[in-house]
This record gives structure tokens, sequence and C-alpha cells, in this order.
């Protein structure tokens, strides 16, 4: 029997994202390497990554302004891109909008006529038109400056016109490249949230490209990391955060950033994972191991990883604690980030609250052996992952 | 099949595209055909020597080359012209350079007062034709011994000797006073592009005023500089109209001067040849500057934000340089074009006392006494369609013209990264290679007859028969005026973010629509600006339109050029007042109405 499409698989359809092997070049430069992504509906998906990984060339490869040289794109069942035969769906095609990075409002055009013009372009009646900018000005929270000019606006209230012309037509996929980039902090926290809560409330896809990792782990659903055009990772933000595929992504997630201490590795008859380091003797048991990522060698170098949060300092001598000296302590009001070294690593712990260590003191620090990951350092790979659940 | 027709589609739905395909053809076929049929010519034997040479018409010969080079009469009709446009071209450089730099310098740099007024005033020399300049020049230096009255000093009782009434002197000093402005514009425009800042981490770092000028400054604007070099340079190597003026009444000739009288005088082919060595030269200066400004180019986008921008304070100078710039304006500027103005009211020419004040050369009849019978120029029923044919000529050609560099502009400015993009700014840069005078000889020599080639029965005309129409003129002063126009509208362009246009294509603007809505209303600005820059310049101009000037397309400046030689000096003068009387009335309607600057295109 076949089975019927209900309302909310149509929807699914609708604006569903499939990139295949999707190559980009500049020249001789490679910037997209064989991407494979897709992003489904209703999602916030952010492509994150440092400057010149190739994610702006994706979301504007999805938006159809840079033509891939290789593979084929979908966005919502509908093929837009096929290299191979040379098709390229033009971008007012494939029921989208962008937000720039430079907001890319017209000057020449008030706050209205700019939010209007994708609809006077189309001839719509100037009542339906007027309806409708009121409501995304009103959404904004610009409607007091809809006869006003680009330049005769802040740069956060810019900000605002940008995306109001960008929904106006409520389009089922919204591309937004590094938009809060030019703000100030305070503005850039309050534009988070009101980002995240238009996403609720409108329920379009979204693709965000950031190169903020606070940015990307707080209002996305899934994100993806990019490094020098290869897609190293896709996962939901918390996952990103715990499980990082490879030693560059846990590298560039996380602030201050991962501690990485160098050790040597073996697996036993019984599959665990044995690991010897500055930072002790460990055994983690084989459920935790991915072994598949392993080397095929008796004995391995590895790369023990650890969040500076997850580690607890103490003055005094603790049952079970290693033996540290503090290198420096930078107490910061709501936080306190303490270096300290043993062995010959360097460890940061990151304590919330203030706590105060002289420089060359002896302290004992511990943590839960569950929160360690491991990566292979031949390889870089995630080769034991630490707990999710909370 | 598909990915055919798909890569056909996205051919016609970009106007990039279609924009580089019309535009190569179009310029292959007006610049580079004409330069291979010019230099073709000069291997060919031509009409007039088949019987001393006893070849038939149109077969290989080195003759003219020889001639030019190697023979008895080269060192007249070469080497010694060669030489003499060396030494204007060099020293007339020389001068515009400084000057141009220096008043930009302090134009922009420093707080020298009455900004406004000298912004504007320094730019007259430029408005001005070149060889209107040596009219003025005669106005005020001439001397009885070489022909016609005496000018204003002679008047005065101050007999002027011959090297500086006629000859190099004159003419480098004309030149270098006209062609600063170019020098000037260039670095004005550099030099705003600068950050202060970088100047005032000097002064923290306790550099003096002139070693931060020597050692930040300078190098800073150094592309504008060699770029100006060059500019100037070919500029005073092609020019005609002021070593005719100034030069041939004492045999001093420059190379143009002499590729002008073999032109005129049936020898074609090695009028050819001469205006071949002149491209060739030009193109080494600009290959030899190009090499020095290599690596260096990349600083002009270093300042490219500007930014905020401290004036040097001049001190105690501030007043003896200001009345030293007023003083400039004064001797060369407002002083020429009076003494100008006063002698065409002058009966006998020489006298400048105010007895002999008389109308006779505006509105006087025809008396063969006067003028050998000429009359005043507002009753010459050829003025008024001189002046129709100066007007029509400039306006077509600037509007046309404006629109062609806007296009180019659009695609140089969008195709930077591509091979395509650089193709045209590359093509579109040649016809500044050659000078003026040559290349109405090259367009002589390409549309004097039509050519046509049979093609599957049908007559095809490839190359029509312009010659002594006004399409021709047209044509050659586009085609000449491309790579002015093109650099104001890239400038103009590469203001417009390409995101806007982006934008407005993902709400649905079509080409057209993105070409009206966003690329027209945001351009308008930096149009009437490159507009003025080629009106003032097609408006003068003489060095290109001489060759191909046939009794009924005369304009105001061959009008001029030709009392000129007839020694009829006060006609000459009030048909070069006329003109300028049209270019200081269209430059204020066009920056009053049109806010056009010519500054922008730079």
């Amino acid at each position: 029997m076949q089975k019927l499409i209900s309302a909310k698989d149509f929807k699914t359809i609708m604006s569903q994202i499939v990139l295949n092997q999707i190559d980009k070049y500049y020249g001789k430069n490679h910037v997209l390497k064989n991407l494979d992504l897709t992003i489904e509906e209703g999602e916030f998906m952010t492509l994150l990554g440092p400057s010149g990984c190739g994610k702006t060339t994706t979301l504007r490869i999805i938006a159809g302004l840079e033509k891939p040289q290789n593979g084929t794109i979908f966005i919502g069942g509908k093929q837009v891109v096929d290299a191979d035969e040379a098709f390229f769906a033009s971008p007012d095609k494939r029921g989208l909008n962008l937000v720039f990075q430079s907001y890319a409002l017209w000057p020449h055009m008030t706050v209205f006529e700019n939010v209007a013009f994708s609809m006077t372009i189309a001839k719509i009646d100037s009542a339906h038109i007027k309806s409708k900018v009121t409501n995304a000005l009103k959404r904004m929270r610009i409607l007091d400056y809809a006869k006003r000019y680009p330049c005769e606006l802040s740069g956060g209230q810019q900000q605002r016109v940008a995306i109001a012309r960008a929904i106006v037509n409520e389009p089922p996929l919204l591309l937004l490249d590094e938009p809060l980039s030019n703000l100030d902090a305070k503005l850039r926290v309050e534009m988070r949230s009101e980002l995240k809560r238009l996403h609720q409330e409108l329920g379009t896809t979204i693709v965000y490209v950031t190169h903020d990792q606070v940015e990307a782990l707080t209002m996305s659903t899934r994100v993806a990391v990019f490094f020098e055009g290869v897609l190293e990772q896709v996962a939901d933000p918390i996952e990103l955060y715990v499980n990082p595929a490879s030693l560059r992504v846990a590298d560039f997630i996380g602030n201050p950033r991962i501690n990485i201490i160098e050790g040597s590795a073996s697996i036993t008859n019984d599959g665990n994972l044995e690991v010897v380091s500055d930072i002790g003797h460990m055994v983690f048991p084989s459920a935790s191991v991915m072994e598949h990522n392993c080397p095929h060698k008796k004995e391995f170098k590895v790369c023990v990883g650890i969040r500076p949060e997850k580690i607890q300092v103490e003055p005094n001598y603790m049952e079970g604690g290693i033996e540290g000296v503090i290198y420096t302590s930078q107490p910061a009001g709501s936080e306190t980030i303490t270096t300290i070294h043993v062995g010959n690593s360097e460890l940061l712990s990151k304590h919330l609250g203030l706590r105060y260590f002289n420089g060359d003191q002896h302290v004992w620090f511990s943590f839960e052996e569950e929160d360690i990951i491991v990566f292979c350092a031949e390889t870089g790979k995630l080769i034991k992952k630490a707990r999710t659940d909370l | 099949m598909n990915r055919i027709k798909n890569k056909i589609i996205n051919l016609v739905s970009s106007p990039y595209s279609i924009m580089v395909i019309i535009l190569t053809v179009f310029l292959v076929y007006l610049i580079v055909i004409p330069l291979f049929g010019m230099i073709t010519t000069t291997f060919e034997v031509g009409k007039n020597e088949v019987r001393s040479l006893g070849k038939p018409a149109g077969s290989f010969t080195l003759y003219y080359w020889m001639r030019l080079f190697a023979s008895t009469v080269s060192k007249k009709m070469f080497y010694i012209p060669f030489l003499n446009s060396l030494t204007v071209a060099i020293s007339a450089s020389v001068i515009a350079i400084v000057l141009g730099c220096l008043f930009a310098w302090l134009m922009v740099r420093t707080n020298i007062p009455y900004k406004k007024f000298f912004s504007i005033a320094l730019l007259i020399p430029y408005m001005v034709p070149s060889w209107s300049l040596s009219l003025s020049w005669l106005a005020i230096f001439k001397n009885q011994r070489i022909g016609g009255a005496k000018g204003f000093l002679g008047y005065l009782g101050l007999a002027t000797p011959d090297w500086l009434a006629y000859g190099p002197l004159a003419i480098i000093i004309v030149l270098g006073i006209h062609y600063y402005a170019y020098a000037y514009l260039l670095v004005s425009a550099s030099l705003q592009s600068i950050n202060s800042e970088l100047e005032e981490m000097g002064q923290i770092i306790g550099a003096s005023k002139g070693k931060i000028l020597r050692k930040v400054t300078f190098p800073l604007v150094m592309p504008a500089i060699l770029s100006s070099v060059i500019l100037t340079f070919t500029k005073c190597m092609g020019t005609f109209g002021v070593p005719a003026f100034l030069g041939t009444k004492v045999k001093y000739y420059t190379i143009s001067t002499t590729l002008y009288s073999s032109m005129k005088t049936g020898q074609r082919s090695i009028g050819f040849a001469v205006a071949c060595t002149l491209i060739v030269f030009a193109s080494i200066t600009v290959f030899i500057n190009q090499k020095i400004i290599g690596q260096r180019k990349s600083y002009a986008t270093i300042g490219g934000k500007g930014g905020r921008s401290t004036l040097i304070d001049l001190g105690k100078s501030r007043t003896l340089i200001t009345a030293l710039i007023i003083l400039f304006l004064f001797l060369f500027v407002v002083f020429p074009i009076v003494v100008m103005a006063y002698e065409t009211f002058l009966l006998r020419p020489g006298d400048f006392s105010f007895e002999n004040l008389t109308l006779q050369h505006w509105v006087g009849r025809s008396d063969l006494r006067i003028n050998s019978g000429e009359p005043g120029i507002l009753q010459n029923p050829q003025f008024l369609k001189y002046v129709w044919n100066t007007l029509r000529l400039t306006f077509v050609t600037a509007l046309i013209g404006t629109i062609l560099g806007q296009v180019i502009g659009y695609i140089v400015a969008r195709g930077r990264q591509h091979l395509s993009g650089r193709f045209v700014e590359q093509l579109v840069f040649m016809p500044y290679l050659i000078p003026s005078i040559a290349f109405g000889a090259m367009y002589l020599a390409l549309f004097a007859k039509s050519r046509t080639v049979t093609l599957l029965g049908y007559e095809i005309t490839l190359i029509p028969s312009l010659y002594g129409t006004f399409a021709l003129l047209v044509l050659i002063s586009i085609v000449k005026h491309l790579p002015f126009a093109s650099r104001a509208g890239t400038a103009n362009m590469l203001q417009i973010s390409y995101d806007l246009e982006e934008a407005a294509h993902i709400c649905g603007a079509g080409v057209f629509k993105r070409f009206t809505k966003i690329l027209l209303p945001l351009s308008k600005g930096g149009f009437w600006s490159g507009f003025m820059l080629i009106f003032i310049s097609i408006i003068k101009e003489l060095d290109l339109l001489i060759l191909l000037m046939t009794p009924a397309q005369q304009t105001l400046p061959y009008m001029a050029y030709s009392f000129s030689m007839e020694s009829l000096d006060q006609l000459s003068n009030a048909v070069a007042l006329v003109l300028f009387l049209i270019i200081f009335l269209t430059y204020w309607i066009a920056s009053k109405f049109a806010k056009a600057d010519i500054s922008k295109g730079f």
C-alpha cells in the first residue's frame, strides 16, 4: 500500500538542501573539495570555520552567486545545479534570500523601498506590498525608520533592514553571511537572540555562516565545520563541543582552548584503550573507544584532550589528585583561569567564581576519566569519546 | 547536448559575457585592425612611387623605412625632429610633474586658504586648449622679425628675442603649464587616499616634516607620479598644436609636425612610418614605467580606505605661498587670456593703445584692407556652421564615449579576477599609446577607401569609406578617448559594491532591471564627471582631427589653426575665446546641475 504524504513530509521536501560532491576552484586554487552536505527542513545550520576555509563560498554556491565546477545541488527536491550539464538555476529561481555581510542596502532607496524592491520588480499591487513591508519592518522593530535612507541609520539598524528585506517574502530558505561581524559586542548578543527567535517564529530553514564559535554553538541546531575547503564534521553543538571529530576541530572550538597532552597508548586484548601521559595512567573501556580510527599497531602516539572547565584544582593534598605547579592564575570576576605545569605539559583550568593561587605554588588537580577524549596523534582523528549525557 | 544548450543560456543571461564579446569585436575592429593596416602600408609600394621604384603598387618594399632611417634626408626628416621632440617632451614633463605634485600636495595636505577657489582655478589651464595657450604666448611675446606684428611686450618697448618668442623654450613652457593638470589630478587623488595616520606615526617616532615627506608620503604617491609621467610624456611627444603654432615659423620641427607636413606633401607612407616610430617609442616608455610601477602598484590600495586627515600647518610661510600661487595664476592664467582677448579688439595688430580699439574682428563686414578680406567671426557665414560642427561632434562623442566608458568600467571592475576583464583593460589602454596625430594617420590609412570581400556571392563591406564624413570624426574621437572614459568608468563602478547587484539579482531583478534600478542611479554622479572629462578633452582637440579635416567638417580648433597659419591672429584669438566660453559654460552647468567633478575621473 502506498503511503500517503502527510503535510509535514511535504514541507520537508519543500526546502531540504542536498549538496553532492561539490568542487569549486578559483583559478588553480581548490577552495571546496568534494563537499557533501544535507541540510534538513527547518534547520538552523551554521557553517563554521576559520577565514578562507570555504564556508562563504558554500553559501554563495547554494545562493547561486557562484558556479561550482563539479557536483549537484537539490533544493526542496528540485535540482538547481548540475555542473556536468552546465546547469545553474538563477538565484531568484531558488526560493531563497540572502543577508550579505556588508548588508548590501541600496543607498539610493529608502528603507521602505529597499524592503519592497523584490515585490516592486514582480509588479505586485502596492497595497499588498505596503502590508507585507510594514509587517517585516514591524517584526524587525524598525517601522519608524521606513522613510530614512540607509546612510541615516546606525550599523545595528542597517542590519535589521537587511534582514527585513530578506524575510519580507517569507522565503523557505534564508541564508546569512556573517551578519553580525560588523556589530559591536553588545549588539551582537542582542541580535543573536533576535535571530534565534526569528528562526522559531518563521520556521524557515536557515544557513548561517560565521567564524565565531559562540554564535555557532548558541544558535544552531547543527554545525558544519570547515577547514581548508574540507567539511570536517557535521554535528549538533553539544556533540561538536564534547566530542570533536578531530584535533583541528577540538582546537578551534572552545574558549579557553582545550588542553592537549601528548601520550602513548595501546589496545589491550579485551579491546580497552590504555593511555599513559603526564596526567596519569588511564584505561578506557572498549564501549567508549572507536577502534576503527585506531592505527593497527601495538603501541601508538595519542593526544589526550580535556576541557579546562573539567579540571578541579585544590591547594591541598587530595586523594587521587595529581600534583602540579601553578604557573599563573587569572581571576576575572565570574571565572578564574589557572595555568598549571605538570611534567612537561601545561594545563589550563577554568573555575567558575574567584580563586587565588600564587605563582610556583604546589597544587593537586583532578578530573573525571569519562570527560577525557583521545585523538590519534598520527591522523588527528578522535578515538575515544567523552560522555555527553549530563 | 544539454550541456551545450545550458552553456549558451548561461552566456546569454550574463551581462558580463555579452559585453565582453561585443566590446572585443568593437575594439579589435577599431584599434587593432587600423594599427595593423597602417603598419603594412609602410611596407607596400604606394601609388606615387610605382614609377620611381619600378615595382607594382602594393608589393613589398623597405624603401620608406630606409628613407626615414638611412638616407640623405633622414637627418632632416627623422633624427633632428626626433631629438627636438625628446628635448621638448622631457623638459615639459619635468615642469608639469613638479608643478602638479607641488600644487596637489599644497591643496590636499596643507592648510592653504581659499582651497575651493584654487582647486577650480588651477584646473583652468587644463580646460583651455594647449594650442590656445600658444596663441596667448604669441599675443604677449611675438616680435616683428618673424613676420606679423609685435606682441604686448613689444608694444611696451621690450624687444623680445627670437629664442623667447618662438622655438623650444616657448613650446616647453606652454606644454608644461598645460599638462601639469594631469599630475595635479592624479597625485591629488592618490594623496587623498592616504591615511594621515601614516604620517602622524612618522611624527611620533620623531621624524622631521621634510623627512616624513621624503620617506613616507613620497613613496606612497610614487605610483601616481609615475603614471602621470607617462601620461604627460607620451602626450608631449605626440602633441601637434603647440609646436605647430610656436615652432614651424622658426623651422623648429618636432616629430609630430614633421609627420603632418609629410602627410600633407603626399608622402603618406613615410608619414605612417613616422607614426609607427612614435607608437613604438610611447610603448617603450609605458613598458619601462610598468616595470618600475609593477611591484609598487599595491600601495595604491593600502590607504584606499582614506580616513581621517589632519592638515599640515604651513606656519609663517602660508601667506607667502598663497601669494605665490595667486601670482602664478595671474601670470599664467589670467594675464594670457586677458591679453589674448584684448588683442581681438585691435584694429592694427601690435598697437595696444585705446585709439586702436575696434569690434571689426568680431562683427565687422568683409573689408579687403583688413584680414585679407575675412569678415569678423560673427559675420562669417562659416563660423556658425563650425560652432555647430564642434558642438555636435563634442556632445555626440562625449555621450557615446562616456556610456562606453562606463560599460568598460563595469567589465574591468567586475572582471579583475577574470582573464577576460584584464584583456579588455589592456585592449582599451592601447589608444593611450598611440599619439593623437599618429592615431589620425592610422584612421586616414584605414578609412580612405572602402574594402569589400565577396562571400558566397554577396559583397560585404568590411571597412566603409568614411573619409570626409562626420561619422569618422565621431569614431576616432570616441576610440582615442576610450582609455580616459574607461578609467573614469572604472573608478565609478569600483565604488559600487558587487553585493548591491547580487542582492538585486536574488530579489528577482533581471539584467535590465539591475542596470536601470541599481547601477544607473548609483553611477549618475560619476557618469557626468566622466562626461565632462571627455567633453573638455574633445572640444579642444586639434592634434587628433587635423589630418582628417575636410572643409565641410571643420571645427573651431581647426578654424583657429587656419587663421593663425595665415597670420590672422586676431581672428584666431577670437575663435579660441568663443571656445573657452563654451567650455566654461558647459563645465559650470555640469558641476551645478549634475554635480560633475572632473577630478573624480582620476
